[in-house]
This record gives structure tokens, sequence and C-alpha cells, in this order.
């Protein structure tokens, strides 16, 4: 057994994702099943080996900090779904 | 004569440039095919009428009072919708964003607008792009052209369909774990994906971003090519672009394939690949030979660790990318006022589809302390050495060849109530994502009238000798050039 019912609880609400008892229950048996096709990776001998992060090696890529326009702030708006003037509504933090 | 829309954008280009017909004339004969097919194929989510009507008579005009004669003037192009099109909705197939409309082009949007190309609609696709079959579109199912019963692959899906069934000349994709090559496999076109970095991400809604890159989908290798001399070229908005020199695909596609090496890894052809299948591969490599290509069976072990390597990388980064969704800027937002923060967020997210919030869930999961070195670092090495495997092979080999999907298109239904069978089914793609290399699917036959495609693999920056040799292979095959029995 890689992952229980609350360790599932636990991950949906890292990752804000509501489940009712039933997704719970089916999550946690196909999360079981899902990592242990992953964990056969762990055959693979990996000692001394660096990390890939990228498909080609990619360095810092730096430009000048120029100037220039950006969208135009009634643009944005179109898609904010909630507005009051000219700020973005969000619900209450604490 | 073909009807207009049964051509390829290389063609029309000549016949427009020549006066032969007008980019008008085109768009119409495109949407009364639509008209007569879409119903059965339902492969677009938007489609622009109106907006390409108007914008091929601005065309018509341009082309007849200036020297203007970009390289896509008058043609007609479909796009995956999870790439941003200005004031054009862009749904990304989820009920997240069915209402988002972007306020930019994406870099290749802007490249194809550039060179007179004509955006006539936005294509299904599995939501955020996550599956192999289209299938978890929040919209609709997409039908194979050449059975309705089945799949037309994914998660590119709705591009494909439209290629095959003639209701577009050229189409964009994404692919992240073989979202072009699986559904042009299962459609019977063709479909590339390039070095990572060679073309642009800036505005394709992002899914795995170490993985993913967009390209064409085309009706041969020759508008691939094409397609590719728009797209591909560094843009300062992605700092993962590669400053490669310009490059023209299409002057070198008639140069000799002679004294090629091939090898062919026996995990691409193991056992859940289908006898049809590798049957047409090995018809293919035979073909091949005759042209002067030689060819080895060898190995590349690590092939069979790419597909749990290649989704412990792509759920986690999936879990990061999508933390962005949470209905306060954009997407989807509960009407409710009450509430806090994380309640309201959570609810939001609702938005989100079953496979997708899975890939979420077990992407925080492999990055979640505990469990970060067993599953995403571990990963990352392991892509390191799959990487190192294929660099060796890339000594003696020029190009690595085998089947792009293991079978014929699934029946709809068949394999979206199993993620994990779905999963093991991107054997044969997931590889060139995870070590950044080029990858290129054409049709090499059939089997009990679907399609199969065959895959070519090169090093890294290579696409010309694989657009090299599948050119030839096209030469000399027809299949291709079969259509598929809608009718219409």
């Amino acid at each position: 057994m890689h992952i229980t019912k609350d360790q599932v609880e636990h991950i949906a609400w890292l990752a804000r994702i509501k489940l009712t008892e039933e997704e719970k229950e089916n999550y946690t048996k196909l999360f079981n099943d899902i990592l242990d096709y992953f964990r056969k990776i762990d055959e693979v001998d990996t000692s001394n080996i660096d990390y890939t992060f990228h498909g080609v090696d990619i360095k810092n890529v730096f430009r000048d900090d120029t100037i220039r326009p950006s969208l135009p702030k009634e643009d944005i708006f179109k898609n904010v779904p909630k507005r009051k003037d000219n700020f973005v509504k969000a619900p209450r933090m604490v | 004569m073909a009807s207009f829309y049964e051509l390829t954008a290389y063609e029309l280009h000549s016949m427009l440039q020549n006066g032969d017909i007008t980019a008008e004339e085109l768009i119409y004969s495109l949407f009364d095919r639509i008209q007569k097919t879409e119903t059965k194929i339902k492969a677009y989510i938007t489609l622009l009428k109106e907006n390409a009507i108007n914008q091929a008579r601005l065309l018509d005009k341009k082309l007849r009072n200036s020297n203007f004669f970009g390289i896509l003037a008058g043609i007609p192009i479909a796009i995956k919708d999870n790439i941003c099109t200005k004031n054009i909705r862009t749904t990304c197939s989820s009920k997240m964003l069915d209402n988002y409309v972007p306020p930019y082009n994406a870099t290749v949007i802007e490249r194809i607008l550039a060179e007179g190309g004509i955006i006539i609609g936005k294509t299904n696709m599995d939501e955020f792009a996550m599956g192999t079959t289209t299938e978890s579109s929040y919209y609709q199912i997409t039908h194979n052209p050449w059975s309705l019963e089945h799949v037309p692959g994914g998660s590119s899906g709705g591009s494909a369909a439209a290629v095959a069934a003639d209701e577009t000349i050229l189409a964009l994709g994404s692919d992240t774990g073989g979202s072009i090559r699986c559904p042009a496999s299962f459609c019977n076109i063709t479909g590339i994906k390039v070095s990572y970095g060679s073309i642009s991400r800036y505005g394709l809604i992002s899914y795995a971003c170490s993985l993913e890159q967009i390209g064409p989908l085309t009706k041969d290798v020759r508008d691939c090519a094409l397609l590719l001399n728009v797209l591909v070229g560094r843009d300062p908005y992605d700092s993962t672009t590669l400053n490669r020199p310009k490059i023209d695909f299409l002057a070198t596609l008639d140069e000799d394939i002679k004294g090629l090496r091939i090898g062919i890894p026996k995990e691409f052809m193991g056992t859940g690949t289908a006898e049809a299948v590798s049957k047409a591969v090995w018809n293919a490599v035979h073909l091949l030979e005759s042209f002067g290509v030689t060819y080895d069976e060898i190995s590349i072990p690590l092939i069979d660790y790419a597909v749990p390597c290649y989704y412990i990388i792509a759920m986690s980064e999936a879990s990061s990318n999508l933390a962005r969704y949470d209905g306060i800027r954009y997407g989807y937002r509960v009407e409710k006022d009450e509430g806090e923060w994380n309640e309201i967020f959570a609810e939001d997210r609702l938005a989100f589809g079953p496979e997708v919030r899975r890939r979420i869930m077990l992407g925080t999961y492999a990055l979640s302390a505990g469990y970060y070195d067993m599953y995403y670092l571990k990963a990352l090495k392991v892509r390191t050495l799959l990487r190192n495997q294929f660099e060796a092979q890339f000594k003696s080999y020029d190009i690595i060849l085998g089947p792009t999907m293991p079978t014929t298109p699934f029946k709809i239904g068949e394999m979206i109530s199993d993620p994990l069978a779905m999963y093991r089914t991107d054997i044969d793609t997931v590889a060139a994502n995870v070590t950044g290399l080029p990858a290129i699917s054409i049709p090499c036959g059939f089997s009990d009238g679907l399609p199969i495609g065959l895959q070519l693999i090169g090093n890294s920056l290579q696409e010309e000798l694989l657009l090299r040799v599948a050119y030839k292979f096209q030469q000399e095959t027809d299949y291709h050039k079969k259509k598929p029995p809608i009718g219409g």
C-alpha cells in the first residue's frame, strides 16, 4: 500500500480539490495501482546520476530591461469574473 | 479534378499565387465541406466562418494590389483549443476556461497571421491536453473519420480528425507525451513534434512545460515542412526557445537518403504491439531498405521505464502549472460571495474534469514532502539515463524507428474508464518528450480499415533528416493519399 485514504484527503486539500466520500475511496484504490506502476522506476540504478530538468540544456537567459507597452487594462478585466472599480475582487483571506 | 478542400497547402499556394483560385473561394469550399461532415466528426469547438471570409476577402485584395505573398497566404488552418487566439474563445476543452477569451495571440498565431494564414476554427482536445483519446473534453467526443465508432487519438484529436476529414488544410496541435503523433497515427495523417525549444510555447496553455511543443498536423510531409518554415524560431517571449539558424525545411526534402542507418529498438516492438502494427512497420523498414537505408535491431532498455518516468514528471509539472486556476483573475468562479479563500478556491476547481483532477493530485503527491525524492527526483535521474541511452545509439544510427502507437485506434469508451491501461499505450511516444528529441509520425498501413502510424525519432535538431526520410517514404507509397470513407 503506497497511499492511504487519509493521505488522499491530505493531497486533495493541498491541491484544493474537493472530493466526495465515494471519490476518496475510488481515488485511494486507483492511486495505489498507479503508484505501484510508477515505482517500477525503482529498478533503475540511478546512483551518481544527475537530474535532467529539461530536454535541452538551458542556462539563464537574460534580456535588456527595456520598457514596452503592456496589455490594456480593460482587455485584462474582460476575463475577470468579479470586479470592483479597478480592482479584481477576491474572496476573504482570513 | 479534386475539390479545393482536398488539396494540400503546398498545391494551393501556387494555385492562389497564379490566380487559379481566390482565398475566398477556398474558404467557401472548406466550409461547404465542414457543413457536410462536421455533424459526424465533431472536430471543432469553435468555427469562425464570418471571420475567415472577411479575412480571405481582405487578403485577396492585398494579393491583387501588392507584392505580398506569404508562405501561408490564403491557406486555412485549424488551431487546437489550448493555443491562445486574441478575441477568440480558447477553452482547453475545460469547463474551467469555458468563457476565456485571450487578450493576446500565442507567438505561433502571430507568425501564421504574418504569413497570411487564415484561422478557421478552434479544435476539440482532451481537457488540458491530458489524454490519448480526446474523450475527456468537456464539450464533445470527436469521432475518427476512418470509423466513427473509434477515437481519433489524443490529445490533439480535433485537429487530426479535421485534417483527415478534409475539414481544414492545415492544423496545429501540441505534443506533451505524443499528443500530435498519436492522433496523426490514428487518423492517417502526418504530424511532427520538433526538438524541445524549436517552437515558441508563448500562449500555449501550460500542462507540462519541460516536455511540450506546439507542432503541425498535415496531409503530408511536404505540408509539414512548409508549416515548420513558419513556426520554428527563437522567441523573446519564451526563454526556452533555441537560437536556431533560419532553416528552409522544404529545400532539403529531395536529398538522397541512401546510406542512412536506422536502429529499431526491440522495446518498441514489445508484447503490447499488435501483430498488424509490427507487420506494417516491418514492411516500411524493408521499403526503406530498398532505397539504400540499412537497419539493425537494437535495444534501448530504459524505454521500458519511459512511461512511468514521463507520467511522474508530467503530473508534477501539471500540479504546479494548474495551481493558477483559482477563479480569481480568469476562469470558472462559483457564484457565491460568502466564504473564505480556500473554500471558494476549492469549489472553483470542481470545474476540472476527472482526469485533470487525478493528474493534479498525483503530481501534488509526487512533489510533496517525503515523496519528492522517491518519485520526482528519481524520475529526473531516469530521464538523464534515457537521454544517455538514446545519445549513445545516435553515434551508430541516424534514426530510431518504431510504431507510433502499439495498436490501431481504440473504440470509443474502451479506454476511458481505465486510466492506467491508457497511460501504458503511450509506450512508443513519450521517450521523445522526456529526451526532447524530434519525432514524426506518418501513415504506413491499415488493419481492418484502421490506420497504422510509423514513427521516426531523430537526434536533437535533426528534423530535416526526419522529414527527408518521411518524404521519400511518401513518394513511394500512397497510404497518406487514402481518404476516409465518410462521404459528405
